[in-house]
Parts: structure tokens; C-alpha cells; sequence
């Protein structure tokens, strides 16, 4: 395995070397830096041209160029962007953390979203939702990513954000809503003619209840969790978790989560109010992870304090109840911020953002500052995500229908496991296998998507330099970008190779 | 993405061992080896079903079964023909003149306010009309229409080159690479990752830069010199299985020369894998073409595409929404269709994909057969 590691990694190394030299190559075939001054009736435009050619060093065949270029790269010095004058790490500094925030947000929605909807659409093979499934993604597949940003732009940011003027949703759309919402619902649900039934209605009244709720709580204008939706959630989240981790008949599982959930009532209140506001000045991504994982290990000795010879099960399913639910109350603490974050002279009422990453002039604390980065990542991670959505739907879809028609499904059936264990312990496990193989190389593609992205929504992000440049005829911070993302291609595709033989046993190292 | 493409269940495809390729591994980790009694039975029907018929026969069958291949088909031609008769065409020196009154660069005198497309819907209160200008006109008074018709041509174009392109290359490299495997394969298959290092799009600006302004035929050939790279993957995947199989053996021992193996014997074997993915890269093409031209470095005026009309016009959504709903329509259009056909062919070529029948056509089946054998006995 190590021999392996390191042979790729050298592999990997030689290979960006080629490529940087392929890339510098075709970058300065591409670009023209005198292309202005040609045309330019500026009578001093010659002598421009002269000094602009001593600047760059434009008399010397291209390779020239490159070592210098290589061996300034190598030693860290990315060069300098010259139209501007500015060094090229100075701009991606902060690019390179636009397009990550972009980038992972977008991809963990799409994971998380598309392997669920794919799994359900695999489940019920052949069935009015797997059909609906099955165009909607074909449907993905085919939109411009750069037409729906526009759609986007006019209805989610502008609609909303007129919406949120006189927030009153009428009773006919609340009604509609609820329908189309029972209706989806039982169509995933499956089954006989009557849990359909059931489970539609009760989806249907759910939505209509809790839209109601908003609406009669000035929820729009104020979001917040307050004791009954947090209960309701949480409650919610301990029984989906129970019952996809290890069943509702597992008792010592299932109170583990409802402690959880009692706990996370209990210390709503001093960790929200006195907590939250006592860290506040030092609050960071950091320290809210620290928190996440003392979450996490709470719910994990929750589940071992209720012992049991399979006290680990338990523990699983507290530790990810308990994050869950801190997460939750973490979404609180920012969304109290809501009504202030509205009211700033930058946002103006108007708090969907469809330009830039982060409002100007905005200042405010950590919790400000989280919530306007969510309201300007909302609409492009949207953008984003579409299309790798819909490409987890298929996969997994496919993925999942392999695994079910293999022979120890069958055999896990005729012992008498139920279909819960079935599905998520012997299908789902494995349909996972080959995902882990896709994941790296879709996140490369996402890196390409985000040109578009960045470009539509004003993202100050690594693609947005990148075209900026490459139409500035500006060859360091285009081979800065070309060279990062190569990397992270190889990178990707190692990353790839390793957990899928660490996943499959099956598959031999041997490259 | 099978292996078992000949329709015999007890041959296990060899797989490709020790290859991590992801994609290939997926497909082959699922050699059926379900050799029981009950499947036997299950293989009879299906055999009887295809009894007589030839592979491309049965293939072509399935596919035109597959509604929603058929209805991507014939949408995806009707939209050919009319982009092609509506504004003609220009090839080289002959022009075609087409029935459309307008040309895509015409300046004509503005009909309603703002240009508004006089395109009327049956639920209007005028009735359904088309008008002068169906689709509307820009702010300087150009037909949207023709220039509609004229981005589709373009985009059929660069997405036709693309795909002729990349399937001729990453064909001819896949199958090098597999049949000869050894130093042919790695370096081949290191050239694939050089290429694969970055994102299509990113390679794709760069070299539209330099080649998007004048012609879609060269931008066409460019994009299609980097596309090809999950093709030859997948073909060299095949070709590494299929070169183990048996009737590869007997051509050799035949005496067939090394071109004939991969072109006659291997290559028809292959074939399915090809045209599925061609058909969904060419998807991906139209939309990689149309993101290009979007960004500034794919088609430019005076040419027209369809990313292109939707960069230039995207500003004009609250003031002439039509200047952008009509080429987005037909980008999701086009791409939509070849989505739905490729989805077709895959069923087509795999054979395991099975169609089965809904609980209610099975009952209502059912209930048929019940009703004839009454009539029967009556």
C-alpha cells in the first residue's frame, strides 16, 4: 500500500510537471499581451510595445520562459499579474477560500440530496417516482447551469427578497404547496394503495401545519427555533436517525436519541444565550467544529452510559443525533441575528445576495458575518449543485440496483433480516463503494463548473480569476489556476484509486 | 457497460483485474454467475423472444420500444429540420435561401413595443397566430427567430464535430491501449490523464481563445481533441476484457492480421459502449459549447450560438425576457433529447436491463388472460 502511495504520488509530480509544460505552452500559444497596444492608434503605442516586450520577455522562444517560470514557481514566488501590478498569491489568497466555501458547500448538498433520492428512486424501481425521478434528472443534466443562475438571479434572490417585503402566503398556495408536497410523499413512500394514502395525508397536513405556523409567527421577518420547533425537529431527527441507523426496535438505541434530545432541550437555553454570547468575540469555523465534535462525543457516551452488548450501535446513532441537534441549535444562534443582519444599511431588507461572497461594509461579529456568507452561497451553490445532483441520483440509483440483485441480498432475505437491515446495512453499505470513486473526480468538475458559477454571481472566486486573466492576456495567474487545479485533479484521482481499495477488498493494488 | 453482451448466461465476462479504473470495476464487479435452475427457465423465455434474430436486429429492436428514445429522436429531428429549412444554409460558396422571410443579421423595423414576440397561444385571447416575428426581436430590431435557428445550426454543428472527433480518438486510443496493454498502454493512458489533469471547460476557454472568434468548425475541433478521454477508458476497459475471449483466439489462430482483430473482430464488440457514451458526451458537448460561448471564449459575433445570444442578452430579463427564454428552450431541448436517446441506447445494448411491467399492466394482463380463457370455456 505505502509502495503504491508513493509510487503515484511520483507518478503524480511527474505528470504536473509535463502538464504545466503542456499548459504554459498553450496558454502562450493562446494568449496575445500586445493585442491592445496593436490596435492602439496611440502614437506612442511602438514604444509601448517595446517596453511591454522587454517586460515580459516576449523576444525569447517560449520555453524560456517557462524555466524561468518553473523555477520561480517552484521556489514559490507565483509571479505577478501584470496588468495590475498585483503578486498572483495575493490574489488567490482569498480566491482560493471563495471557491472552497463554493465548492464543498455545493458538493455535500449534492452527496447528501442525490444519494438519497437515488436510493429511494432504486427502491422502487419502475415506479411513478422513479420514472418522475428519472426525467427530472435527465432534465438537470440538459440545463445550462449559466440560464438557471439567471432564473435563479430573478426568482430566488429578487422574488424573495420581494416576497419577504409583506411575507404573507395565501391560503390557495398554502393549500397547493401541501398537496404537491402529500403527493411527492406518497409517491416515494410506496407500498399498498392505503399507506400511500396515509402517509400523503399526514405529509400534506405536516406542511400545511408548519407553513401555517411561520405564517402566524412572523417567521419570515424572524426565523428562529424556538421550544416548539425545536422539539418537533429534534424529536424528528432522533426518530429518522434511530430508524435509519440501527431501527426503531433497537429500545436502547432509540432512548439513547431521545436523551439526546432531552439534553439538547435542557441546554438550549444556556448554551444559545450564555455559551454562544460568552465565545462570541472569539467564535470561529474552528472553534464551532471543536463544538460540533464535543457534540458528537456527548452523544457517543450517551449511547455507551445505556450499555447493552451493542452499545456501540447506540453510540453511533447518539453521536449523530446529538450533532444534529447542535447544529440546530448553532442554526438558532445565527438566524436571531436575522432581523439585525436585515436592517444593516448593506443588506436593506433585501437579504438574498446574487453578487459577491460577502456584503461590503457589512462589519458585524462571527454570526453576522456566518449569515451573510450563507445568504450569498444559497443561490450559486443552487447553481452549482444541479448538475452533480442529478449525477448522484443516476449513480447511486444504479449503483443501489446492482447491489440489490446481487445473491447475498437474497440470502440476507431468506434468513429472515428484515427490510431496514436489508436495505441499509447489506445494499446501501455497498452501493456506496463505487460513489467513493466518483466523488473526487466530480468535485474536479465542480472546480470547472465554478467558472461559470463565479462568473454569473460576481464570485471573487479561482475561476472568476481565471477568466478574468485569460481575457486580460495575463499568463501567471491563468498558469497559477491551471497548475492548482491540475493538482488537485491528480490528487483527486489518487484519493479516488486508495478508498475504493480500501473499500473493496476485492480490488488489488498493484498500479 | 456490460461484459456480457453475448447472450450466454454461463460465460462469465473476464474481468479487467488489478485495473482501477472506477467506472469499468463497478460494471464487471457484477459477473452473473446465477447458473440456477430457475434462471434457466427465466433464459429460455428471453431466448425464445429473440430467437432468429441477429445482435444489431435485437438491439434496434429494444430501442425503438424505448418510448422515450423515440420521442427524443423525432423531436431531435424535427428541430433539425427546422433550423436547417427555416433561414438555409450556407456551405461554402452554395448558399440554400430557406422559407423563413428574415435573416439572422437583418435589421428590420421594430413591430410591437420592445420587440415583443407576436407568437399568439391558442389560450390567448387572440387565438394561436405566429406573426412576424414569432419569437420577438432585439433592441436594433433582428429576428429572434432566425437568429434562434442559426445558434441551433451552430450548436448541431460543433456538437456533430465534437462527436465525430472525440469518438475517432479516444476509439483508436482505448482500443490500442487495451489490445496491446504493456508500454503502449501506459504511455497512451498517461497521455489520457495529461488530458483528464484539467477540467474540459478550462482546457476548452483556453483553446476557444484562440480559435472561438472565426468559425465553429475549428472550436469544434479543438474541443473534440480533449473530450475524448472517458471514452477511451471505457473502450480500453472492453478491449482488455474482450482480448481474452475466445473468438479473439481463433482469429489469431485464423491467421488475421493484428488490424483485422481490433477492426473486424473487436471493434463490433465494443461498439455498444461506444455509442452510448458518443451519445451522452455529445449531450455534454452542446452544453460545454454553449457555457464557452457564454463565457466570451466560444463562438463571437458575428456568428451566432445560443450561449452566446444568452451571455449577450441576459441583461435584458426584466425588459425582453424573450431575447432569453427562446435559446435556453432549445439548448435544454437538444440536450434533453440526446439524454433521452443515449438513455435508450444503453438500454438497448445492455441486455440485462429488463423492463418490467407495473403491478397494474401485470393485473389488467391478468384479467385479460382470464377473460379469454372464459370466453374459451364458454
Amino acid at each position: 500500500m505505502l509502495i503504491f502511495i508513493v509510487r503515484r504520488t511520483l507518478v503524480g509530480l511527474a505528470l504536473l510537471l509535463v502538464a504545466s509544460f503542456v499548459f504554459y505552452m498553450l496558454v502562450d500559444f493562446t494568449i496575445d499581451p500586445l493585442s491592445d497596444l496593436r490596435t492602439s492608434t496611440d502614437p506612442s503605442a511602438p514604444l509601448q510595445m517595446e517596453q511591454r516586450i522587454e517586460m515580459l520577455n516576449l523576444d525569447a522562444p517560449p520555453w524560456e520562459r517557462y524555466i524561468d517560470w518553473l523555477f520561480a514557481f517552484v521556489t514559490g514566488d507565483l509571479g505577478v499579474a501584470w496588468r495590475t501590478g498585483r503578486s498572483v498569491s495575493d490574489l488567490l489568497g482569498t480566491a482560493i477560500i471563495s471557491t472552497i466555501q463554493l465548492v464543498s458547500f455545493a458538493t455535500v448538498a449534492a452527496i447528501v440530496l442525490g444519494v438519497a433520492v437515488g436510493i429511494v428512486s432504486a427502491l422502487r424501481q419502475y415506479s411513478s417516482f422513479d420514472y418522475l425521478i428519472t426525467f427530472f434528472a435527465f432534465l438537470m443534466f440538459s440545463l445550462p447551469s449559466f440560464w438557471v443562475a439567471v432564473l435563479l438571479k430573478q426568482w430566488g434572490a429578487i422574488g424573495f427578497n420581494d416576497f419577504l417585503v409583506d411575507p404573507v402566503i395565501a391560503p390557495a398556495v398554502i393549500v397547493g404547496i401541501s398537496v404537491v408536497a402529500g403527493f411527492l410523499w406518497q409517491l416515494a413512500v410506496g407500498g399498498g394503495a392505503k399507506r400511500r394514502a396515509i402517509h400523503g395525508v399526514i405529509a400534506a397536513l405536516t406542511v400545511a401545519l408548519v407553513l401555517v405556523y411561520m405564517q402566524v409567527t412572523n417567521w419570515w421577518l424572524q426565523p428562529r427555533l424556538d421550544w416548539v420547533l425545536l422539539t418537533l425537529t429534534s424529536l424528528g431527527i432522533a426518530v429518522t436517525v434511530t430508524t435509519l441507523s440501527t431501527g426503531l426496535r433497537n429500545r436502547r438505541s432509540l432512548y439513547t436519541a431521545l436523551t439526546c434530545v432531552v439534553l439538547g432541550l435542557v441546554l438550549y437555553i444556556p448554551v444559545r444565550y450564555y455559551l454562544f454570547s460568552m465565545l462570541t468575540p472569539s467564535m470561529s469555523y474552528g472553534l464551532a467544529a471543536l463544538l460540533g465534535l464535543l457534540a458528537i462525543a456527548v452523544g457517543m457516551g450517551i449511547g455507551w452510559a445505556w450499555r447493552g452488548p451493542d452499545w456501540k450501535q447506540s453510540a453511533r446513532t447518539g453521536g449523530i443525533t446529538a450533532f444534529l441537534i447542535a447544529g440546530l441549535i448553532f442554526l438558532d444562534k445565527v438566524l436571531s441575528y436575522w432581523p439585525a443582519y436585515m436592517s444593516a444599511p448593506a443588506i436593506n431588507n433585501r437579504p438574498i445576495q446574487t453578487i459577491g461572497d460577502r456584503a461590503p461594509n457589512l462589519g458585524g461579529n462571527f454570526w453576522v458575518q456566518v449569515l451573510d456568507g450563507y445568504t450569498h452561497l444559497i443561490l450559486p451553490s443552487l447553481a452549482l449543485m444541479l448538475i452533480s445532483f442529478a449525477g448522484y441520483t443516476r449513480f447511486s440509483r444504479g449503483s443501489m440496483l446492482e447491489v440489490m440483485n446481487q445473491d447475498y441480498i437474497r440470502t440476507a432475505r431468506a434468513k429472515g433480516v428484515n427490510e431496514r437491515t436489508v436495505v441499509m446495512r447489506h445494499g446501501f453499505r455497498n452501493s456506496l463503494i463505487p460513489l467513493a470513486s466518483i466523488v473526487p473526480v466530480d468535485i474536479i468538475g465542480l472546480i470547472g463548473g465554478a467558472l461559470i458559477t463565479e462568473r454569473i454571481f460576481s464570485r471573487p472566486g479561482m475561476g472568476q480569476l481565471f477568466i478574468a486573466n485569460l481575457g486580460a492576456d495575463d499568463i501567471d495567474p491563468v498558469m497559477a489556476y491551471l497548475v492548482i487545479v491540475a493538482f488537485l485533479a491528480i490528487l483527486a484521482n489518487i484519493v479516488a484509486d486508495l478508498l475504493y481499495a480500501a473499500l473493496d477488498p476485492r480490488i488489488r493494488v498493484n498500479a | 457497460m456490460s461484459n456480457e453482451r453475448n447472450d450466454d448466461p454461463f460465460e462469465t465476462g473476464e474481468t479487467a483485474t488489478g485495473s482501477l479504473n472506477p467506472t469499468m470495476t463497478a460494471a464487471t464487479t457484477t459477473a452473473d454467475d446465477d447458473v440456477v435452475d430457475d434462471t434457466q427457465a427465466e433464459n429460455a423465455i428471453e431466448l425464445r423472444e429473440v430467437e432468429g434474430l441477429s445482435q444489431g436486429q435485437i438491439v434496434r429492436r429494444r430501442f425503438f420500444r424505448h418510448t422515450g428514445a423515440m420521442v427524443g429522436l423525432v423531436v431531435l429531428i424535427l428541430t433539425a429540420v427546422l433550423a436547417i429549412t427555416s433561414i438555409g444554409f450556407t456551405l461554402g460558396p452554395i448558399r440554400i435561401p430557406g422559407w423563413w422571410q428574415y435573416s439572422h443579421t437583418q435589421l428590420n423595423p421594430i413591430l410591437n413595443p420592445r420587440g415583443a414576440p407576436t407568437l399568439t397561444w391558442p389560450w390567448d385571447a387572440a387565438g394561436f397566430a405566429i406573426g412576424e416575428h414569432p419569437f420577438g426581436q432585439d433592441e436594433i430590431g433582428r429576428d429572434i427567430f432566425a437568429r434562434t435557428m442559426k445558434g441551433v445550426q451552430t450548436s448541431l454543428i460543433v456538437m456533430a464535430v465534437i462527436g465525430a472527433v472525440a469518438t475517432l480518438i479516444g476509439t483508436l486510443i482505448g482500443a490500442f491501449s487495451g489490445f496491446f496493454r504493456g508500454k503502449v498502454d501506459t504511455v497512451l493512458m498517461r497521455f489520457t490523464d495529461l488530458i483528464i489533469t484539467l477540467p474540459v471547460i478550462v482546457i476548452g476557454a483556453v483553446l476557444g481563445k484562440k480559435l472561438g472568434a472565426a468559425d465553429p468548425i475549428p472550436l469544434a475541433l479543438a474541443l473534440g481533441a480533449v473530450s475524448w478521454t472517458g471514452l477511451a477508458r471505457l473502450v480500453r476497459g472492453d478491449f482488455l476484457s474482450l482480448r481474452e475471449r475466445e473468438f479473439v483466439d481463433a482469429a489469431r489462430v485464423a491467421g488475421a492480421s493484428t488490424t483485422r482483430i481490433i477492426f473486424k473482430h473487436m471493434l463490433p464488440n465494443a461498439i455498444g459502449v461506444i455509442i452510448v457514451s458518443v451519445t451522452l458526451l455529445m449531450s455534454s458537448a452542446i452544453l460545454l459549447e454553449t457555457a464557452l460561448s457564454y463565457l466570451g471564449f466560444g463562438i463571437q459575433q458575428p456568428n451566432v450560438s445560443l450561449g452566446q445570444m444568452i451571455n449577450d442578452y441576459q441583461g435584458a430579463f426584466n425588459t425582453r425576457p424573450w431575447l432569453f427564454w427562446w435559446p435556453g428552450l432549445f439548448i435544454i431541448l437538444i440536450a434533453l433529447c440526446i439524454n433521452f436517446i443515449g438513455d435508450g441506447l444503453r438500454d438497448a445494448f445492455d441486455p440485462r436491463q429488463k423492463k418490467i411491467p407495473s403491478a397494474r399492466k401485470m393485473a389488467r394482463a391478468d384479467r385479460r388472460a382470464a377473460r379469454v380463457a372464459a370466453r374459451a370455456t364458454a
